[in-house]
């Protein structure tokens, strides 16, 4: 379990301010944030690299404010893994054992058990400058695990990866984390990396934490413009509520009304995933959001194509690339775009 | 006809993509010449029979392994005072450290006679750490010490320099690995940091030693007696001219070719087996 309490720390050019933060035992959380949020001057405060000018940590409700890093029980895992170069990776993995003058054949029976889980093995008595990537990252975490931390602290630790590794490794992160159970702590500005990995994410932005759920709750109620625009939610209007019909709000932005399923009665934002619109050639029925538009631009993302629309007054579609081969797109075609009130989310 | 064109043509082809090497191999000729001749001219064109004599003079002798001695307990020192401070400055942000950093460098910049007069001033008999020490029975003049303290002052720059680029070129971060994995901040420096700034810091206790070796300045002015191999050359030179002095500079120049050439050897096998 980790909790932070109003905890502020500075350094050097970062800051951040009044972070209160709730981890549950067990529980893997990611803290998602863009270059420069502080995110790893927040994971190294948590391992006791800094010095905490207020607040609180608790690691499993012990306060360790003041504990030296070697006394907390916590391992970090930076970006590109900072394995020891002098040492050989039998070395670099019992080094957490050798420093607390563990007995040799304990060491042996742990280093037999930590290899078991990340296929080290073959790897036990060469140099970190002659691994891959994936070898790499796997030592890293048999080092940052054998001694049985009981928190665990990554630091972007998949983009120093490429394409197909990361797949790997996502799987990989999935696996330790649920045979051991341990408490994790995951940095990274990747969006996506968060939501296949968290069981809850934290977003952080200049110091501040934005936004804490479920991945579901940050993807489709983000509670700020900061959090929508980070997620890629790509359209998000700025108006106004002006009334109710029913259990709708009608939200008008540029001349135009929104309809949306919500209980607030005052937003400045409506936010409208891309992937969650319907493109057509016909006008739908019986859709209550629907508007008209010319195809501005087209863009191939691999699995899917943005299609972007020259109304309200820029709306972005993220189509399937079947459904988009199927209706035969082209810049200049007229379109209509379409979605339920219960996708749009107000701020 | 057909050979001189082949001929014209590769050498165009050489002159077009090797210009840059081949000027810059004419200029590096030249200073390794004007470093080289003197050193062997030194050597090899010095009277054979005065070499042996001098070989077999104890007191050049007992100078040499007094200066190599003397300059091996400066580095020491130099050593255990040096490589914390440049673990400091490379490590930590201070105020004014910029003109700490300035003023270290200092000993190499002004006159080593200057030095040695300045260091007088501190550790002579009747000032400040000279009175101390004397009541314990060390001084500063005339003595071992005062060969140690002249030669410290002008060398430990070196060291200090090369073992903080040596410590700033190990990621802060492996250090911090260490201590969540539960080393003490003695045992990171010493399984971590250390060994990975090692080369840089032998290099510079190789400088400083030789730097030690070498001093002439600061030594003459607080220690005459016992003569430093520098001292001993610059004696020979000013009592009987040349042809004394020739032989003694000989025996250091072969002793120090010897030793640096082989510390260099050491490092490069080193330097191959990371």
């Amino acid at each position: 379990m980790i909790e932070l309490k109003n905890v502020d720390v500075t350094v050097a050019e970062f800051s951040l301010q009044q972070i209160n933060l709730f981890v549950a035992k067990g529980m893997y959380a990611v803290i998602l944030g863009p270059t420069g949020a502080g995110k790893t001057v927040l994971l190294e405060s948590i391992a006791g690299l800094h010095m905490i000018h207020a607040g609180e940590v608790l690691l499993d409700g012990r306060d360790v404010t003041n504990t030296v890093p070697e006394e907390r029980g916590v391992s970090i895992v930076y970006q590109d893994y900072t394995l020891f170069p002098h040492l050989t990776v039998r070395e670099n993995i019992i080094f957490g054992l050798k420093v607390r003058h563990v007995a040799q054949s304990k060491i042996a029976e742990e280093l037999e058990w930590i290899c078991g889980i990340f296929e080290v093995k073959h790897l036990l008595n060469r140099l970190p400058a002659t691994l891959s990537g994936g070898e790499r990252q796997r030592v890293a975490l048999a080092r940052a695990l054998i001694t049985k931390p009981e928190i665990l602290l990554l630091d972007e630790p998949l983009s120093a990866l490429d394409e197909e590794s990361r797949e790997e490794m996502y799987a990989q992160l999935k696996d330790t984390h649920q045979k051991l159970n341990i408490t994790t702590l995951h940095v990274t500005h990747d969006f996506e990396e968060a939501m296949s990995l968290a069981d809850s994410i934290i977003v952080i932005n200049q110091g501040k934490i934005a936004q804490v759920g479920k991945p579901s709750e940050i993807f489709y109620h983000p509670s700020s413009n900061f959090v929508a625009h980070f997620t890629m939610a790509r359209n998000i209007f700025e108006g106004k509520i002006i009334r109710q019909v029913r259990q709708e709000k009608v939200f008008k932005t540029d001349g135009l009304e929104i309809f949306a399923s919500s209980d607030k009665h005052t937003a400045q934002y409506a936010v409208i995933r891309a992937e969650m619109v319907q493109l057509t050639t016909e006008k739908p029925v019986a859709i209550a959001n629907s508007f008209r538009g010319t195809v501005k631009s087209i863009v191939d993302k691999g699995a899917n194509i943005l299609v972007t629309l020259d109304c309200l007054p820029l709306f972005e579609c993220l189509l399937p690339r079947q459904q988009f081969e199927k209706m035969a797109l082209n810049v200049g075609n007229q379109v209509y775009v379409s979605f339920l009130p219960s996708s749009v989310h107000l701020i | 006809m057909q050979v001189i064109r082949k001929v014209i043509r590769t050498a165009s082809w050489f002159w077009a993509r090797h210009r840059l090497l081949a000027v810059f191999s004419v200029l590096s000729l030249l200073i390794v010449l004007f470093v080289l001749v003197p050193l062997f001219k030194i050597v090899f064109l010095s009277n054979k029979a005065a070499l042996w004599q001098a070989i077999q003079d104890t007191s050049v002798l007992k100078s040499i392994l007094l200066t190599l001695f003397a300059a091996l307990i400066t580095t020491v020192i130099g050593f255990l005072l040096g490589v914390p401070l440049a673990f400091i400055l490379a490590r930590h942000n201070f105020p004014l450290k910029g003109v700490l950093e300035g003023l270290i460098d200092l000993p190499i910049v002004v006159p080593h006679t200057a030095a040695g007069i300045a260091l007088l001033f501190v550790f002579g008999r009747n000032y400040l750490l000279g009175k101390w020490f004397n009541s314990i029975g060390v001084q500063f003049v005339d003595s071992l010490a005062g060969i140690i303290i002249g030669m410290l002052f002008v060398s430990v720059p070196f060291l200090i320099n090369a073992a903080k680029d040596g410590f700033r070129k190990v990621d802060v971060r492996l250090e911090n690995v260490a201590r969540t994995l539960g080393a003490s901040p003695w045992q990171a420096f010493r399984r971590v940091t250390f060994p990975l700034a090692r080369r840089s810091i032998l290099t510079g206790t190789l400088m400083m030693w030789a730097r030690g070796i070498s001093e002439f300045g600061a030594v003459i002015i607080l220690t005459y007696f016992p003569m430093v191999t520098s001292i001993l050359i610059y004696q020979r030179f000013e009592s009987y001219g040349l042809t004394q002095a020739i032989p003694v500079a000989a025996i250091l120049v072969i002793i120090c070719a010897i030793i640096f050439i082989g510390f260099r050897f050491f490092l490069q096998r080193e330097k191959k087996r990371d």
